[in-house]
């Protein structure tokens, strides 16, 4: 057992209970509704680490939580369930101290607690991992810790560097304590940010969707750790959209709808359908496989031919020889955790950045790796950019001047002049055809909810008919009706003969809308094959990096799986069979 | 009670246009009670500033002649500002249309032609382009910001300027006076009414606000322009070429305050002096501020400023107050205008304790 | 060149450089910190005129020293109410502040135009004043050379070795994380401004009360804005802004080098030099893109909203 997490359990008196002895009862599904669930718990309350009631935080225009409760037991992986926009941030920065509830009530270790500020949630005992992280790139890793602590707990950075050595060869996260945070890859970046909480005394580990920034091999190790965690008694509670990884990790779950509990249950017991439908208060088709392609035409659209470009800068990635190509009416997924060369290469083919060589890139047959964006508009491309406020689209401009953005080929300007009645109509166009949700075409960009202007975009990109479309990450943060819209169209915008390239950190996504795919890992790009000859086991393999180089798509059959394959992994996320 | 900031849920587009009427309401506020502070009637000082000067015709001639210059510069800077692009250099720019201006009209002075006017505002339209062409190179190949260098040339281009006038452009006959010979009727800017001193400069003000309005609301490079100001990675995302659009916007606000500064010189001064500008080129920023980037706007704020120069004027003669404080109400002007700005993405709300329901008291700890 | 020239002009270039090195310093604490303040040209004028007259009325240099923090402080007040507070535009209300600052103070100081005050004069430290060249230029100065050497040292001391330093530096780069681990960022800023406000402060009662000891209308020609350039150019180092300071200070006193060279060349156009040296040096630093972006601090200039 580890004195630190010891310590924190001298200063509570309660007993600990692991999950595992709780009675089955209380692990079977409940759909009741919020006040039944909780009916009793006020008198076993010090059985509780957290239990909160009555939560509502209102912000202008939204109910972000309309009376949520949650109660967490030591010991226990609690899941916090939800599509993005249900309010789990909400709830989490609540029980951090981040942000003060409008009502309610919270209790940690039985005393009722408002928590403050996220300093005095600390104080209790409680540790966080945002789902972007709060570490400072130019310091190191314990200058990074240091700074969290106060001073006299911190002591000096020598000891402390001692103390984070002691912590991360206990629970498995390699780190050296004296590295910059800039030279550190995303997982190396989560374990500071593990290791940050677990330094000081903590009883309640919150993590806000801490697999997203993971390559699944990296999940397991993860779910290793907090395991560990919990088995020595440190209630997590752990905030994830991804049904498969609750299952596989949590004891129970609470699943919020619309910023309210739309019912807590048992995930090992409960279907991820069940869940599901929790989530999204419909049953709503998830994880449906389009058609695949039926061209069978051997042309290439777009071929990218050894593309070798230096980082940019200290942050950035360097791509190396990179060679794929894409089919008129065919769609390539390219998987990978962000920051692995994606935004590099989305450039590099949209002509944000040049590339060394025209003949990296060729679109027909044309060397186009020299062209400017706008000349590559011109040939037929468009591109969906990852940004979406910021990048496709300006926030402070209305929906008509944004789709001048992209769309001004489309006939929109005349010897430089605006023509403002097909400006207006090019919007119009694209949000009817795209079921956009504005207050019509003179809506500002940011006033929009992130699915919707990203229907916007797409449809923007879509009606404009090119030949080729590079998309990245269609449906980040997107809501399911609108996910299966824009999965839909681009299927659609296939069938008409386009070729589309879909970057993406979802692999469930890829999965139900690539023809083929591969992945990226350190600037490199994997074999890529059709996706039914191909696992989501192995392509998370490649984005771990184990992939030989091909050296054309050529040698791709004379790859051989990589050995060593987790056998946690193969359990933990379930292995998705395609058969045409 | 309780004051609470909040955000709007969308920026005021009331507030956008009250907050500069706002502004200049504060600003008379506050100099009324600085006119106090300085033993005047605050009344007294407030219409010795703001309608004395302009209770005549010819104060209202004058208005036009020195928001001529202003005009010019702030429609240039709009532009600039409207990209994002931080031009500080009007100033500059001015100062080296009215340096070269003069120098192609010493020149040429003694010339017949008719082309010789024509040349001589070229020629400081050039000067000021050209002025504005370092701070957009070194900008656009030397990624160095644009703020310092420009002004850097505008404390560099006054120093020429005073070279000039106390070396190789000095009036030979001058008494050794730091000033150019009087310019000859060739070289002289039309007046656009006789008996005052205005003169045509204001003219091509306000026909630059016309073009810059059609520039910004109806054509694609304004469109451009507004993109690459409001969000530069939309503008690289669409293709915009970021660079043509800088050597653009700083270009063309060269050339009118070029145009500002030898409008100056041929105009109303007639000579090259050492003090051709009192911070026109600065107080344009504030105009082009005050205006809402506009040319409506800017050319209400640029009478406003005029009206502020001619009222330091007018307290100093008739009030013996300290001229400075013209530049003190520019200064006040601009910072109410910031302040004033936060409420159009922001209101107060003002809460009494008894508006909240009781049932909240008891969470008094967690309530916020 | 004779030996005593040399000394002349190192002993001018630290003076000259003092100026520069105390607004600077201010600057360089503000901008680690997140805050891009461009109305140090302000803030110096205000100092210079509000040091120069209390200065002048109570016959007391120190208080007039004191009183220009004071005031460089209120005018950092100021730009802090609208940008921490109100949230408005860095770079516009830095514009705003200079304008601000040359009028209030061409307002409040024209009764005191032409008026003379025996400034601070040079204290000799025994022993290394005698070193021959640099005793002169180092440890012949008044009193406010020595406290800029001393400020310099310790902002040194402070970011190299301190936690507060090192919270500093963290909310600079990022105040959303700092904000997250619970680091005062709205506090951190608040005094991280003042401070600088008060050395600009300091900067302009250094022209006023020690270099040319009179109030003089936009005494400061500039001088702000090449102490905000000296920081870019010092890399956001403290010891890099002390070489600089003296080099710019160098490049001011450039006619008394070219007079002692026997050179005559007009005044105005020499006045231009450290102008023009400025644009050089932001040219030299600032063509690497990727390497001004690393050292800058990376939040510099733009707004922070906490939120809720």
């Amino acid at each position: 057992m580890n004195g630190i997490i010891k310590k924190n359990k001298d200063k509570s008196s309660e007993i600990i209970m692991p999950a595992s002895h709780e009675p089955e009862s209380s692990r079977s599904l409940r759909l009741e509704s919020t006040g039944a669930v909780f009916e009793n718990s006020r008198s076993d309350n010090h059985f509780y680490r957290i239990r909160c009631e009555g939560i509502t935080k209102v912000y202008p225009g939204v109910v972000a939580n309309d009376q949520v409760s949650l109660a967490i037991q030591p010991g226990e992986i609690h899941a916090l369930l939800g599509e993005n926009g249900a309010g789990k941030s909400t709830l989490m920065k609540i029980l951090y101290g981040v942000t003060q509830p409008d009502s309610g009530h919270i209790w940690f270790d039985g005393q009722p607690q408002p928590l403050k500020s996220p300093a005095h949630a600390r104080r209790l005992g409680i540790g966080m991992v945002f789902q972007h992280f709060s570490l400072f790139e130019t310091l190191t890793v314990v200058e990074n810790i240091a700074l969290s602590m106060d001073k006299r707990e911190a002591g000096s950075l020598k000891d402390l560097a001692r103390r984070i050595e002691e912590i991360s060869s206990h629970y498995g996260m390699p780190i050296d304590p004296h590295r910059h945070v800039h030279s550190l890859s995303t997982g190396e970046r989560q374990r500071v940010e593990i290791i940050r909480c677990l330094v000081q005394d903590i009883s309640l580990l919150i993590l806000d969707e801490p697999t997203s920034v993971l390559t699944p091999q990296e999940v397991s190790s993860l779910f290793a750790t907090l395991r560990k965690l919990a088995a020595e008694g440190c209630s997590l509670l752990f905030i994830s959209h991804k049904l498969q990884e609750v299952k596989a990790l949590c004891d129970r779950a609470t699943v919020l709808r619309h910023g309210k509990i739309a019912g807590t249950c048992d995930p090992k017991t409960t279907s991820t359908e069940d869940m599901a439908s929790m989530m999204v208060g419909s049953q709503t088709t998830l994880g449906q496989r389009y058609s695949f392609s039926s061209n069978k035409v051997e042309d290439k659209r777009l071929a990218v031919q050894g593309l070798t470009e230096a980082a940019l800068g200290d942050f950035g990635t360097a791509l190396q020889d990179i060679h794929f190509s894409v089919k008129p009416g065919e769609i390539l997924g390219i998987a990978g955790v962000a920051g692995n060369g994606q935004k590099e290469l989305i450039q590099l083919l949209s002509g944000e950045r040049l590339a060394t060589s025209p003949d990296f890139i060729t679109l027909d047959d044309q060397a186009i790796g020299k062209l400017t964006p706008g000349k590559r508009r011109r040939l037929g491309m468009a591109v969906v950019p990852e940004e979406r406020l910021g990048r496709g689209a300006v926030p402070d401009m209305s929906l008509s001047e944004n789709g001048l953005l992209t769309g001004f080929l489309q006939n929109l300007v005349s010897r430089g002049f605006l023509r403002q009645r097909r400006i207006h109509g090019f919007a119009n166009d694209v949000i009817s055809n795209f079921r956009v949700k504005a207050h019509g075409n003179l809506a500002d960009a940011k006033s929009l909810s992130g699915g919707n202007l990203q229907k916007f975009i797409i449809g923007r990109e879509i009606l404009q008919n090119p030949k080729l479309l590079i998309c990245a990450s269609p449906t980040w943060g997107v809501d399911v009706g609108a996910a299966n819209l824009i999965h839909q169209s681009l299927i659609d915008l296939r069938d008409k003969g386009t070729a589309i390239v879909v970057l993406s950190e979802d692999l469930d996504e890829l999965f139900q809308v690539s023809d083929r795919i591969g992945a990226l890992c350190h600037g490199k790009l994997s074999p890529v094959k059709p996706v039914t000859e191909t696992s989501i086991n192995e392509v998370g393999q490649w984005m771990a990096g184990v992939f030989t180089n091909p050296e054309s798509e050529a040698s791709e059959q004379a790859y051989a799986l990589p050995r060593g394959v987790e056998p946690e992994m193969e359990q933990n996320i379930q292995e998705k069979e395609f058969t045409p | 009670m309780k004051i609470s900031i909040e955000r709007r849920p969308q920026d005021s587009n009331l507030m956008k246009y009250l907050s500069p009427l706002l502004a200049v309401l504060l600003t008379l506020m506050a100099g009324g009670v600085i006119f106090t502070l300085q033993g005047q009637d605050p009344w007294t000082g407030l219409y010795t500033f703001f309608i004395l000067p302009i209770s005549d015709s010819y104060g209202l001639s004058e208005l036009g002649v020195k928001a001529a210059p202003i005009l010019l510069c702030a429609m240039g800077l709009a532009v600039c500002f409207r990209a994002n692009i931080w031009n500080i250099g009007a100033e500059g720019q001015l100062l080296m249309g009215a340096l070269m201006g003069s120098w192609a009209a010493l020149s040429w002075m003694d010339l017949e032609g008719i082309w010789v006017l024509p040349a001589v505002l070229m020629s400081g339209a050039v000067a000021g382009l050209l002025w504005a062409l370092i701070p957009a190179l070194l900008r656009n190949h030397f990624n160095t910001n644009e703020i310092l260098t420009t002004i850097m040339l505008n404390y560099i281009a006054l120093n020429l300027l005073l070279y000039a006038v106390h070396g190789p452009l000095k009036d030979p006959h001058g008494f050794n006076f730091p000033e150019s010979a009087l310019f000859t009727e060739a070289v002289t800017l039309p007046l656009l009414l006789e008996g005052t001193r205005l003169h045509i400069g204001l003219a091509f003000g306000l026909f630059a606000g016309v073009c810059i309005w059609v520039l910004m609301t109806k054509t694609f490079l304004g469109f451009q322009l507004k993109v690459i100001g409001l969000d530069v990675s939309a503008g690289h995302f669409a293709g915009f070429r970021e660079r043509r659009l800088v050597y653009f916007s700083l270009l063309l606000c060269g050339a009118l305050a070029g145009l500002a500064g030898i409008s100056e010189v041929s105009g109303p001064i007639g000579q090259l002096v050492p003090s051709v500008s009192p911070g026109y080129g600065y107080a344009a920023i504030i105009v082009a501020f005050l205006g809402r980037l506009h040319p409506i706007g800017i050319l209400l704020a640029s009478l406003l400023m005029a009206l502020v120069y001619m009222g330091g004027e007018m307290g100093q003669i008739d009030l013996g107050l300290p001229l400075a404080m013209g530049s003190l109400f520019q200064g006040m002007l601009l910072f109410f205008l910031l302040a004033c700005d936060f409420l159009i993405s922001y209101r107060f709300r003002i809460r009494t304790m008894s508006n909240q329901p009781p049932a909240h008291g008891r969470n008094a700890g967690v309530n916020c | 060149m004779d030996m005593d020239l040399i000394t002349n002009i190192l002993f001018a270039m630290v003076r000259t450089g003092t100026p520069l090195l105390l607004v600077a310093l201010g600057e360089l604490v503000c901008e680690k910190s997140g805050v891009l303040n461009l109305g140090q040209e302000g803030m110096m004028l205000m100092g210079a005129v509000i040091g120069f007259i209390a200065a002048i009325t109570t016959g007391s240099l120190i208080f007039g020293v004191i009183m220009s923090l004071i005031v460089g402080m209120a005018m950092a007040l100021l730009f802090g109410l609208l940008v921490i507070q109100l949230r408005a535009n860095q770079v516009a209300t830095g514009l705003a502040l200079t304008i601000f600052g040359a009028g209030l103070s061409a307002y409040v100081g024209t009764d005191y135009i032409g008026q003379a005050l025996a400034g601070f004069q040079p204290v000799l430290i025994p022993l290394l004043s005698d070193i021959p060249v640099l005793g002169k230029a180092l440890f012949s100065q008044d009193i406010l050379v020595y406290c800029s050497l001393g400020i310099a040292l310790a902002i040194w001391l402070f970011f190299r070795f301190s936690r507060p330093g090192l919270v500093v530096k963290a909310i600079g780069e990022s105040p959303h994380s700092a904000t997250a681990v619970g680091l005062p960022v709205i506090l951190t800023r608040w005094l991280a401004l003042l401070f600088g406000g008060a050395m600009a402060g300091l900067g302009g009662a250094y022209l006023s009360l020690a270099y040319t000891p009179l109030w003089a209308e936009g005494m400061t020609a500039g001088r702000g804005w090449i102490a905000l350039a000296l920081v870019v150019f010092a890399s956001w180092k403290v010891e890099r802004v002390l070489l600089g300071a003296w080099l710019f200070g160098l490049a001011s006193i450039m006619h008394l080098v070219l007079q002692g060279m026997g050179a005559s060349i007009s005044s105005n156009l020499l006045a231009t030099l450290p102008y023009l040296a400025t644009i050089i040096v932001l040219v030299l630093l600032s063509s690497n893109q990727s390497r001004s972006r690393l050292l800058a601090p990376m939040s510099l200039g733009k707004p922070y909203h906490p939120t809720g």
